[in-house]
């Protein structure tokens, strides 16, 4: 790791190379992509939560003038693959278009394409499909009991995954406890929502045998899983990655769209566009995220010092689970949170029921695991009449524990939990803070003042999938950057992602100018494709930072010894004596002896004569890096290495309620994050901004609803509730750095900052309100103003 | 279908047609027909605020709007804030300098507001920045930044302004 106050670029305030063409309208997303002849889809969907189809007409859709083809589902799965699936599910097939069974409201049924994205929905319209509705379940702990409807008749169960996991002397630990609290928290179904839907664009060239698609994707395996369901070798699907991608926050995998463009435009040889409208995104598009309801036992002695920890968690996946139940693991990696808790139990349950696939959002289950063992600390505090601040620094890994390895396995790199809680309380000056929320008591409001600390796992590998599914056996979860410094001694990287606004290129170029020594303005980074680009897992999981880094220290490292040693060759000193400075090759005992940046790349691009034996002519280097920490399967005892780095996040929050309406409204934020090195200030702290944002509107606003037959209720962005600048008060945020010994700079994770702890915070704020009216809390996220409302008018009613 | 339309307005200062569906949006009009894409559209139902373009200068949903509707109106579209390749407005600048972004799906809308908002109210106050702003969803920034830019490019514009009563 290098000295933080060496560095030059990193961590220092700097342009975001993305920003401009964002500024001007010229960013490049899939809907702007339109090649010659492109033909477009509209899609039929379920309007049954559960139904056979029993007959599909397309002859009206046929007929309209534009029309070019329909497409059914058991048409597709004839020439199809299921799509991919981590556990094993034999009798669960995840399909683009629903075959004999749609199981929830929304699901697409068939496909119509059309010369115009108007006249496809025209010809959607006019697909006649008869059904026969089926029993539907909804409510995940139902769909558990015996007799419940199926969802996967052949499956014989709801159940898709139970695990259960024991670690430390949980017995010994409960028994010498002084209390244990229970707590049950409900984390109602949300998603991400970006403001851009999923779209794709797929090519097929007949005489190149190539499938060309560009999609606004964020998904690792994207393109194998594409040639594979496709059933076509992966050498034939490529995936252009130079697409920006309007936001996804984890969910933009759409894998059923990108099948069912790619056999379209195989089939019709034809461009084939995809674009999810609003509707279809939210009710069909496979992209809701975690649906939870935990049961946490948390056990303390007198002094309020924890002592053991168990969860219970029931996920309610929807219909098709996909990658979904993983997120039920990833959180193992972080059980108990920041505190020192010598003993966990973890029972994790993936249920099946008739609404749309969750996917993988921000954090992959760990922010509503921190919602619920946060929870459970407020509530112990409640219980013993201790201050909620105190429990928690009683409670914390202390500074010089680190590398401190929690019951399930997992060990955090580093972090000073207590000071990071410090300075949220200098920043929000917390009696300054007390001092507000009695004024605003005191104005007739109910007011609280929220608390949560938390961690975000960063630098993502895959140990979750072995975890849950012991025959899922992958233990690397790569990156890598390719380096070219051409014949001038221009610096170009690549790398093989699309990003969705994480600012990669800024990110990348930072790194490379730190790693070389040289401006990174002057470095053009570009995307490779999926074919002429190297092993990528994609953002995911807060990791390109740490596992880009590292392939990129790795990679300039290579860079800097082919250098050395073109120097050396020509400088006539053995390589041991010289250095690289900041480009040159520099004699150490000598400083004045140097071969300068020019001069060698003239020489590797140029002069073989001039070439020591053994090293390649002109300068391209790549490498792939693995994970940091990872490379082992889950120990038979069940514990794991999950993620290497642990950022941590104090978020403090004063809410205002209004007695009559139950609204709540957050009069003040302030927030201490630690995300060891930061790269560049202004990203972090937006990410940190957004995140929190994020977490409001889960706290407080956003939940896909659903009618008791399974139709959903949240119809469009007026009944789905994303926050805007009215519900977002402006957000005060310190840094702190504690940097990661396993990481190039120090740098952690940062790309779920915010939304790890804002959740549980604000949910702290409004229980803290309505805790000193003597009204009992609400456990349950979105704390609607009707459930706020509904909670202090209990209260009032029982006390008349 | 419907009906056609023969469609004539002023898009970023130049004389624009075309024929169009009667059922055609603006925004499917700038993007599809003129080529435009710098315009976004997030749900096409009138709430996000993605596709805000100018129409006389205030901001409209160009999803909702017929593009039959803006016949001989004056329309501009992000593309028309700066000349091309030329200098930035002050918003765009300010929104680089703060960082006011990060996957860019919403900063054209959120651009066009700013412009208008500071047209027509040069020293916006928090509560009239969030009310210029308050249809215009940003699901990454937390909004923090994008404030920031607006006061910054406020700021710049009153001392734009100081140094021409000075002159």
């Amino acid at each position: 790791m290098t000295e933080r106050a060496a560095l030059r670029w990193v961590s220092r305030p700097g342009a975001v190379r993305e920003d401009r063409r964002f500024v001007t309208g010229h960013g490049r997303y899939v809907a702007d992509i339109t090649p010659p002849g492109t033909l477009h889809v509209g899609l039929v969907t379920s309007p049954h939560a559960h139904a056979r189809i029993t007959g599909i007409d397309a002859e009206a859709a046929l007929a309209l003038d534009g029309v070019v083809a329909v497409l059914t589902g058991e048409e597709l799965a004839k020439e199809t693959d299921p799509l991919r699936q981590y556990l094993d599910l034999p009798d669960v097939h995840w399909r683009p278009l629903a075959v004999d069974v749609a199981r929830y409201a929304g699901e697409w049924v068939a496909a119509v394409v059309a010369t115009s994205r108007a006249v496809a929905e025209d010809g959607a319209e006019l697909v006649s499909v008869d059904y026969d509705p089926l029993p539907v379940v909804l409510d995940p702990e139902a769909a558990l009991r015996p007799g419940a409807p199926t969802v996967h008749t052949g499956h014989g169960t709801n159940v898709l995954a139970h695990r259960e996991f024991s670690w430390g002397d949980v017995a010994g630990d409960v028994a010498r406890a002084d209390g244990t609290t229970q707590v049950r928290v409900r984390w109602n179904r949300n998603s991400t929502v970006p403001i851009e839907t999923f779209g794709v664009v797929a090519d097929w060239d007949e005489h190149r045998q190539l499938l060309d698609v560009w999609a606004s994707i964020q998904m690792p395996q994207f393109p194998d899983q594409l040639a594979s369901a496709l059933r076509i070798p992966g050498n034939q699907v490529r995936v252009h990655f130079d697409v920006d991608v309007g936001g996804s926050y984890g969910v933009k995998r759409g894998i059923k769209h990108g099948v069912l463009a790619g056999y379209l435009a195989r089939q019709l040889h034809a461009p084939v566009k995809l674009i999810e409208d609003r509707a279809e995104n939210m009710h069909g598009g496979d992209f809701h995220g975690p649906d939870r309801i935990f049961d946490i036992a948390l056990s303390y002695t007198a002094d309020g010092v924890f002592t053991s920890i168990r969860i219970d968690v029931v996920d309610d996946e929807g219909a098709y689970p996909g990658r979904s139940p993983l997120q039920l693991a990833k959180p193992i990696g972080a059980i108990v949170g920041p505190y020192r808790v010598p003993s966990a139990v973890y029972h994790a349950t993936a249920v099946t029921t008739n609404k749309t696939g969750q996917v993988a959002v921000r954090g992959f289950g760990q922010a509503p695991t921190n919602y619920a063992i946060e929870s459970a600390v407020d509530a112990v505090a409640r219980e013993l009449g201790m201050d909620r601040f105190e429990i928690r620094r009683r409670n914390f890994v202390a500074p010089d524990e680190f590398p401190y390895r929690i019951p399930s396995g997992t060990e955090y790199d580093s972090g000073d939990y207590p000071a990071v809680l410090d300075k949220a309380v200098t920043l929000a000056d917390l009696p300054a803070l007390e001092r507000r929320r009695d004024e605003l008591r005191g104005a007739g409001k109910l007011a609280g003042i929220g608390v949560a600390t938390c961690l975000e796992p960063g630098g993502g590998n895959a140990i979750f999938e072995n975890i849950m599914n012991p025959a899922n056996d992958k233990t690397t979860f790569p990156e890598a950057c390719r380096l070219r410094v051409d014949g001038s001694g221009a610096v170009v990287a690549v790398v093989s992602i699309s990003s969705a606004g994480q600012s990669h290129d800024t990110m990348v170029a930072t790194l490379l100018g730190e790693e070389l020594g040289r401006d990174p303005a002057t470095v053009t980074v570009l995307r490779a494709d999926s074919l002429s680009g190297m092993p990528s897992q994609s953002p995911v999981g807060s990791r390109m930072t740490i596992v880009l880094g590292e392939a990129i220290r790795a990679a300039a490292t290579d860079l800097k010894d082919r250098l050395l040693r073109v120097g050396a060759h020509n400088l006539g000193v053995p390589v041991a004596d010289v250095d690289y400075v900041d480009g040159d090759v520099v004699v150490r005992a000598d400083s004045e002896r140097r071969l300068r940046w020019g001069e060698i790349v003239a020489i590797a691009h140029r002069k073989q004569h001039l070439m020591p034996d053994g090293v390649e002519p002109g300068l391209e280097v790549v490498h792939v890096a693995h994970t940091p920490r990872s490379g082992g399967l889950t120990a038979p005892d069940g514990t794991v290495q999950l993620y290497p780095c642990f950022s941590f996040e104090t978020h403090l929050v004063l809410a205002s309620i209004d007695p009559d309406t139950g609204v709540v409204d957050l009069d003040r934020y302030y927030l201490a994050h630690d995300c060891g090195t930061v790269v560049n200030p202004e990203v972090v702290r937006g990410m940190v901004y957004g995140g929190t944002a994020h977490g409001i509107g889960v706290a407080l606003y956003e939940q896909f609803a659903y009618d008791d037959a399974g139709q959903p209720l949240t119809q469009s962005f007026m009944d789905y509730l994303l926050p805007s600048t009215h519900e977002i008060p402006d957000i005060a945020d310190d840094e702190h750095c504690t940097p990661s010994p396993f990481t190039t700079f120090g740098q952690k994770g940062a790309g779920e900052a915010g939304y790890m702890g804002a959740p549980a915070a604000v949910a702290s704020a409004v229980n803290d309100a309505l805790a000193a009216s003597g009204v009992a809390p609400v456990m349950s996220l979105p704390m609607k103003p009707s459930d706020v409302w509904a909670a202090i008018n209990r209260t009032t009613e029982g006390n008349s | 279908m419907g009906t056609r339309h023969r469609v004539q307005l002023t898009v970023n200062g130049e004389r624009r047609s075309g024929d169009t569906a009667g059922r055609t949006s603006l925004a499917d009009f700038l993007r599809d027909t003129l080529g435009l894409t710098g315009t976004h559209l997030g749900c096409e139902h009138g709430v996000c605020g993605a596709c805000t373009v100018l129409l006389d200068g205030s901001p409209v949903r160009s999803c909702i709007l017929l593009a039959a509707q803006a016949d001989g109106h004056d329309v501009r579209t992000i593309e028309g804030v700066s000349p091309p390749g030329g200098p930035l407005s002050p918003v765009q600048e300010a929104f680089c300098e703060t960082h006011a972004m990060q996957c860019g799906f919403c900063t054209s809308g959120m651009v066009l507001a700013s412009e208008a908002l500071l047209a027509t109210t040069p020293h916006p106050d928090d509560a009239e920045i969030d009310e210029a702003l308050g249809g215009n969803i940003c699901r990454c920034t937390g909004y923090v930044q994008i404030r920031e830019a607006v006061r910054v490019a406020a700021a710049r514009t009153a001392d734009d302004e100081r140094v021409v009563v000075r002159d």
